[in-house]
């Protein structure tokens, strides 16, 4: 009895498979949706389906089907959940990945099975060099390009030493190298800390303020971006050492971090404000659909997402199993990416601009980024010639 | 040398906030002989009471008080409501017990509160930068950490060593049954020193608040260090809470703070970057495992049994 119900469950299983495979657009979605950084998980899950919303909830006539997958920002975990998308449930495209460790430990089984991942965050230096895959493509960045933007920044403003403080992760190291490869000033001093479990940033504060830096640059992405610019407003640095961020004041930390950020600037390649059409859409319907919340960088990589796969399966109307028509007009670019101009260089990695952005109250007395003008224009990462992959 | 007085200032706040988690640790664990993992989710809601009171009375000294009048109830209620019933149960069924609190304190945090924590911004009197020697600012709120930590301790003291609710603390850690047999109540003892441990770690939890954020989770990582040093100070030992929350505080900031530029003279610059917090980070771990081999029972361990 017992074993005739477990062959009609598999027989069902084993019905019920194909019959779903072909008719529909499956996508796997793998972010951090539990524990403190969930918040940046839900930002990008409500970004793709306002994405979604807005293409109908169908690409090529096709109704999509999305996996959310939880990586709890664990590497093991992550590379569980896309072996998971990609060998049980056959999923045609796998997207998300914040976290660059996590991205590097899933990387290989996507390339392996040859199925198109496409990453709205995590940019690491690998990805874009000699791990570049043509199954691979990126609405985000490269780690680096974002600091060294604000580099560049730094610059300009004639700012002639930094101290250099971030976590010890894959990231924290990219964006660390990427403030050091355009800053042309000396770097005093450069500090790690434990990723992620360090949250008091009292000796390297205390570090800093002892080197007679000019400035300071850190890369604190989440809650830890919170906490460090607490401390380091209590510490009396504010308006003593001027600071300089990448991915540290962003709409889901600025709520926590409040008057603590005013004045702080940062690097971005999107920014709420930008005066596009696509832009004012997301932007506007996003705070319509979710009351209360605001877009981030992340939210606006993963609406990219959902439209540069969208222009894949339209260009083969719908026939998945195309993968190198597909391949060839994502490279193309062909959708209207929310943060303006958008191609795609050798490795997959985005040819773009990088804004200031500076933290302002807006009409409603809200605190608000804001953009202040454009640092670099059409940047390419500097890992691209380390790519085996020629246009 | 200004930068050693500063660092270790540092390793000394931070390790007194741990002390106040660790001394509520080890009374439950060493007079109760309960387990209770959920020590750090008291941790947490000390935080987000703290958070809400403040933000609804507006004043910052009022909304603390009262947060911690709350941690001490929700304590007491918890230990009423759920933890009694443990206490004659094997260690494993309390850490299962309180790790499924864990959870539904993490549960009931994001229903209430909503996934994407609080802040809790101090008033002005506390965000100055006070010059404590010529040259050496420090933050007001830490040293306001440092000697609000120091009073508790002192209180701790008296209490336990010179009332009668101590000395009946110190029996029932002694010997639980014979205490029982002398016709004392040690249920309502037992609920009373949860409550006091309670408290305690959600004042660790509001102290930290506004230097962290108040997030869920956040009890979980500092609930491992809290454990740590109980094991080095000697479990059911205040004294040894103190001294060893102390030793942890100002080994895990000096070596952050001076092993990068100590393992510069010997590794190249990016190796000693990436392998000092790594290093640094397991120097605590070390610590303890040491004591384990040398002195098991911890460093000040309390009266045998």
């Amino acid at each position: 009895m017992k074993k005739a119900f477990w062959l009609a469950g598999a027989a069902i299983l084993a019905l019920a498979q194909p019959a779903s495979a072909g008719d529909t657009v499956k996508i796997g979605f793998v972010s951090t949706f539990s524990g403190p950084t969930a918040v940046i998980g839900n930002d990008m899950r409500n970004s793709f389906e306002l994405a979604l919303d807005h293409l109908g909830r169908k690409m090529a006539g096709k109704p999509v089907e999305v996996i959310y997958e939880d990586d709890g920002q664990k590497p093991d975990v992550g590379k569980q959940k896309t072996e998971k998308l990609i060998q049980s449930d056959k999923v045609d495209f796998i997207v998300g990945y914040i976290w660059s460790n996590v991205l590097l430990a899933s990387l290989k089984t996507a390339v392996d099975s040859k199925t198109f991942l496409i990453s709205a965050n995590a940019g690491p230096s690998q990805l874009a060099g000699e791990l570049c895959s043509p199954y691979v493509f990126s609405t985000s960045w490269q780690n680096d390009q974002t600091p060294q933007a604000v580099g560049t920044y730094m610059n300009q403003k004639g700012v002639k030493s930094v101290f250099l403080i971030g976590p010890n992760y894959a990231a924290g190291k990219d964006m660390l190298a990427g403030v050091k490869s355009t800053f042309k000033g000396q770097v005093v001093g450069e500090e790690y800390t434990v990723w992620p479990s360090q949250l008091d940033f009292s000796a390297e504060l205390t570090k800093a303020k002892n080197s007679k830096a000019e400035s300071i640059f850190v890369f604190y992405p989440g809650a830890a971006g919170v906490q460090f610019l607490n401390q380091y407003a209590q510490a009396g640095l504010k308006g003593q050492i001027p600071l300089y961020t990448a991915f540290t004041i962003d709409e889901l930390s600025l709520p926590l971090q409040k008057e603590n950020a005013l004045g702080v600037p940062g690097a971005q390649q999107w920014v709420n404000d930008l005066p596009f059409p696509e832009n004012k859409k997301f932007v506007e319907d996003y705070r319509k659909k979710y009351t209360g919340l605001r877009p981030t960088f992340y939210g606006a990589q993963s609406y990219d997402a959902a439209n540069l796969i969208n222009s894949a399966v339209v260009a083969v109307k719908g026939d998945t199993s195309k993968k190198d028509e597909m391949k060839a007009e994502m490279e193309k670019a062909n959708f209207k990416s929310v943060r303006g101009p958008f191609k795609y260089g050798n490795n997959h990695i985005p040819i773009q601009n990088f804004y200031l952005q500076d933290v302002v109250k807006d009409a409603d007395g809200q605190l608000s980024l804001k953009t202040v003008a454009t640092i670099v224009k059409d940047d390419q990462d500097r890992f691209a010639d380390k790519c085996p992959m020629k246009k | 040398m200004l930068v050693l007085v500063e660092q270790s200032l540092n390793g000394l706040q931070f390790g007194l906030l741990l002390f106040l988690l660790a001394a509520g640790l080890t009374l439950v664990f060493g007079i109760m002989d309960f387990v209770n993992l959920a020590h750090g989710s008291l941790y947490m809601m000390g935080a987000y009471f703290a958070a809400t009171f403040v933000a609804w009375t507006n004043s910052f000294v009022l909304g603390i008080l009262m947060a911690l009048g709350a941690t001490l109830l929700l304590g007491i209620a918890l230990e009423f409501v759920a933890l009694r019933h443990l206490y004659g149960r094997d260690h494993l069924d309390q850490v299962l017990a309180t790790f499924g609190l864990i959870l539904f304190f993490n549960d009931a945090v994001r229903l209430i509160w909503g996934p994407a924590g609080l802040s809790l911004p101090l008033p002005a009197w506390l965000t100055v930068p006070v010059q404590i020697v010529p040259g050496v600012f420090y933050p007001a709120y830490r040293l306001s950490i440092i000697a609000v930590a120091l009073a508790v301790a002192a209180l701790l003291y008296v209490v336990v060593m010179k009332t009668r609710i101590g000395m009946l603390i110190r029996a029932g850690a002694s010997n639980r049954e014979m205490i029982g047999a002398l016709g004392i109540n040690i249920k309502l003892l037992f609920t009373l020193v949860f409550g006091l441990g309670a408290a305690l770690a959600g004042l660790a939890g509001l102290m930290q608040a506004p230097i962290l954020t108040v997030q869920i989770g956040m009890g979980e990582n500092i609930l491992i260090l809290a454990f740590v040093i109980i094991v080095i100070g000697g479990i059911g030992s205040i004294r040894g809470a103190f001294m060893a929350a102390i030793f942890v505080g100002l080994i895990d900031t000096l070596g952050r703070a001076f092993l990068p530029d100590l393992l510069r003279t010997v590794l190249s610059s990016a190796a000693a970057s990436t392998a000092a917090p790594a290093l640094s980070s397991m120097l605590i771990y070390l610590l303890m495992a040491i004591v384990l081999v040398v002195r098991p029972e911890g460093l000040f361990p309390a009266a045998k049994r």
